[in-house]
């Protein structure tokens, strides 16, 4: 399952004919993701990567029946770019460019919304379910298919964070970059709600950082809606007031947006925070164990074997079946 | 970007929003001029990007072009919090009646710009949002419709009851959105909004923070950044393509990403170091941009050690061992250096660094103990 992307994403790129979208197209074609078209006006026609350029959106997910749009084209297009990839009709975009202007987004996030369309971003590293799809520029060989999901406001804090998980054995369901803006179309809550229906998720990573108070918003919803558990860790908590850290959302204002408040309010709601990266993994398989009871799959695989096991049936037979069982139970 | 209140004032005067006549300088005798041309009293203030110059000292009532004269010299090199007074806005002194608060904020909760109203104008908000709450009116403007007047009618009622002001105050509201939303501003604040005792309205201070993502399209507002009050090395880092903030301490860190950059502070402290500043080379960083990023950590005498950390991604690691490679061979630096390397051209980056002698691990909690002991 995952949440957001999967088998059935079938991604246009925006800027495909661009430095880094040529070389994304390629590299999430690898992956295995179904990049079925590209955008750039005035190169109609041409291919990259084996990928047919179209000159509008409109077309291209007319012919292609695209359902998910990727966005590398530079910040002075990008917001035109949101707006033409939710006219033509996709469901998810994912919008990778860095440098959008704020108060440009409040119309973009208030419009989307409306017209039921979700923005990953901007200013994100982008999405990927591992072994499923991969829509953005994340390097797709550190991570591993698995159970955790992962949600971040970073980019490479989060192939840090993941790293650490793939080493110790903890695999990903899915990990999204939800972005460094202050204005972003998916926040923590979206993710960790669609987390929590995920069957192919057990336990949840958010990474979150200063500035804003979306990670305050996070524990109370974790308190009320959260039963899987969560891991936490926050950046910046040397960082000084009112300077802005590389991200145009990581900005202690006054006396908000403080590392300090935001460990706080997760630790109020059970939510355990890594002091270090290296700490995640350890955290997780902790909260793993104590809170996860044997998933009903795994109850019915099990309950199925115990009983072909007294039927005599040989034991790899046996295990085979009770597979089967559990994957219907599913 | 911050810009001075005499430059907010400008924009304010564009908008026809009042403020009063006013000139800025940078000598006393220039505000003795001034001064003498208005016949009138004047306030003479500080022209910093911070707040609480009226505490500090840095605002002054003159009432004749003497006074001016030397309330200006007394200002001007004055420290306001760390920051050297260069000039001075010299304009009317108001009769003031009352003193109210409008300022609008890019609220990222709500993703709207949301105004705030107060009668208690003067001070500074977050202490009245504190203390008085009930004291605050604050509404979300639809980002898709614009501020409708009655809206902007209704916050100023909140603040006035004689309506001869309110509906002056619902037009200075009204204009003052418009500033907030084609200047591209992320802060657009009038404190204290003054009745005057001839019954008008007039914005007394001003304050604009610019969104920078937005300045490529206000070539005219960009022009208004003032270099002196920027610090020199954040500048040389801008011009580069690198995001910096300088600290206190002495291990300087440079890491490809804001996230893992400030998560590679935090761990420095951790750890029982200080790091020296913050500093992201961003994705697709050419050596070229690893050169100007050491340039400008090899500048501070307080830095002990380089830490470089870098997760490959878009990032590649060849491109950053060849930049550390380049700028030790230009640069000599005085302070040694530790690496780390995972991702993306990971081997051929650990080849080039051990060319010519240098070593790098895959571990970020191992170089930031390496650079521990380094600086030890």
């Amino acid at each position: 399952m995952a949440i957001f992307v999967d088998k059935n994403t079938k991604v246009i790129v925006q800027g495909i004919t661009g430095r880094d979208g040529a070389f994304h197209t390629q590299q999430m074609l690898t992956y295995g993701t179904k990049v079925v078209g590209g955008v750039t006006p005035g190169k109609g026609g041409t291919q990259t990567h084996g990928v047919p350029v179209f000159d509008t959106m409109t077309e291209a997910v007319k012919i292609t029946k695209a359902n998910t749009s990727v966005i590398y084209v530079p910040p002075q297009f990008a917001i035109d770019a949101i707006y033409e990839a939710a006219e033509a009709g996709v469901k998810l975009i994912v919008c990778i460019t860095e440098g959008l202007p704020a108060n440009d987004m409040l119309k973009v996030y208030h419009y989307l919304k409306s017209k039921d369309i979700r923005l990953i971003g901007p200013n994100c590293p982008g999405i990927i379910s591992p072994g499923l799809s991969k829509v953005g520029i994340m390097p797709a060989q550190i991570h591993k298919k698995g159970n955790i999901g992962v949600v971040s406001r970073s980019g490479t804090l989060t192939y840090e964070i993941v790293y650490q998980l793939t080493n110790a054995g903890l695999g990903q369901s899915t990990c999204i970059g939800i972005g460094g803006d202050p204005v972003i179309g998916t926040n923590f809550i979206d993710c960790l709600g669609a987390f929590e229906k995920d069957p192919d998720t057990r336990a949840v990573v958010m990474i979150g950082e200063i500035g804003g108070s979306d990670e305050e918003m996070a524990a109370e919803f974790i308190r009320k809606k959260m039963k899987k558990p969560v891991v936490g860790f926050i950046a910046g908590r040397s960082a000084p007031p009112g300077k802005r850290m590389g991200h145009a959302g990581a900005i202690i204002s006054g006396s908000s947006g403080l590392a300090s408040d935001k460990i706080k309010a997760l630790n109020a709601v059970g939510v355990p925070v890594a002091d270090i990266p290296s700490q995640v993994p350890g955290l997780i398989a902790d909260r793993m164990k104590k809170k996860v009871s044997v998933p009903r799959a795994k109850k019915a695989a099990s309950r199925a074997k115990a009983k072909l096991v007294k039927k005599g049936a040989s034991k790899k037979v046996a295990i085979k079946i009770a597979k089967k069982a559990g994957k219907k139970k599913r | 970007m911050k810009i001075h209140e005499y430059q907010a004032k400008e924009i304010f005067a564009k908008f026809s929003i009042p403020i009063p006549k006013g000139e800025v300088t940078s000598v006393p005798d220039g505000a003795r001029q001034i001064a003498v041309r208005y016949q009138r009293p004047v306030m003479v203030k500080a022209q910093v990007h911070v707040g609480g110059r009226g505490k500090a000292g840095g605002i002054k009532y003159c009432k004749d072009p003497d006074e001016a004269f030397f309330a200006a010299q007394d200002i001007l090199g004055m420290n306001i919090k760390g920051l050297t007074v260069k000039k001075v806005l010299v304009s009317d002194a108001v009769d003031i009646a009352s003193e109210a608060y409008v300022g609008i904020v890019l609220d990222r909760v709500t993703k709207k710009a949301v105004i705030m109203v107060s009668p208690a104008g003067g001070i500074d908000i977050e202490e009245v949002a504190a203390k008085t709450p009930e004291q605050i009116m604050k509404f979300g403007v639809d980002p898709i419709m614009g501020l409708r007047l009655f809206e902007a009618t209704k916050l100023a009622m909140f603040i006035y009851k004689d309506f001869t002001l309110v509906r002056q105050c619902a037009i200075i509201i009204s204009k003052l959105y418009r500033v907030f939303m084609q200047c591209d501003a992320s802060l657009a604040e009038i404190n204290p909004l003054v009745g005057t005792k001839d019954g008008s309205l007039i914005a007394l201070d001003a304050k604009i923070v610019l969104d920078d993502n937005a300045l490529f399209r206000h070539y005219d507002l960009e022009a208004l950044r003032d270099f002196d009050a920027e610090d020199p090395d954040e500048m040389t880092a801008k011009k580069a393509d690198l995001s910096f903030v300088k600290l206190d301490g002495y291990i300087g860190c440079c890491v490809n990403g804001a996230g893992l950059a400030m998560a590679t502070m935090d761990l420095v402290k951790h750890f029982g170091g200080e790091p020296a500043n913050f500093l992201d080379i961003g994705g697709s960083s050419s050596p070229e941009k690893v050169i100007a990023a050491m340039k400008i950590i090899t500048s501070d005498p307080k830095v002990k050690v380089i830490l470089f950390n870098i997760f490959g991604g878009i990032t590649r690691c060849d491109d950053v061992a060849n930049g550390i490679v380049k700028a030790v061979e230009q640069l000599k630096p005085r302070v040694p250096i530790v690496v780390r390397l995972t991702g993306t051209n990971e081997e051929k980056a650990r080849e080039i660094l051990q060319g010519v002698g240098m070593q790098a691990t895959s571990s970020m909690e191992e170089v930031v103990k390496m650079a521990l002991e380094k600086a030890a």
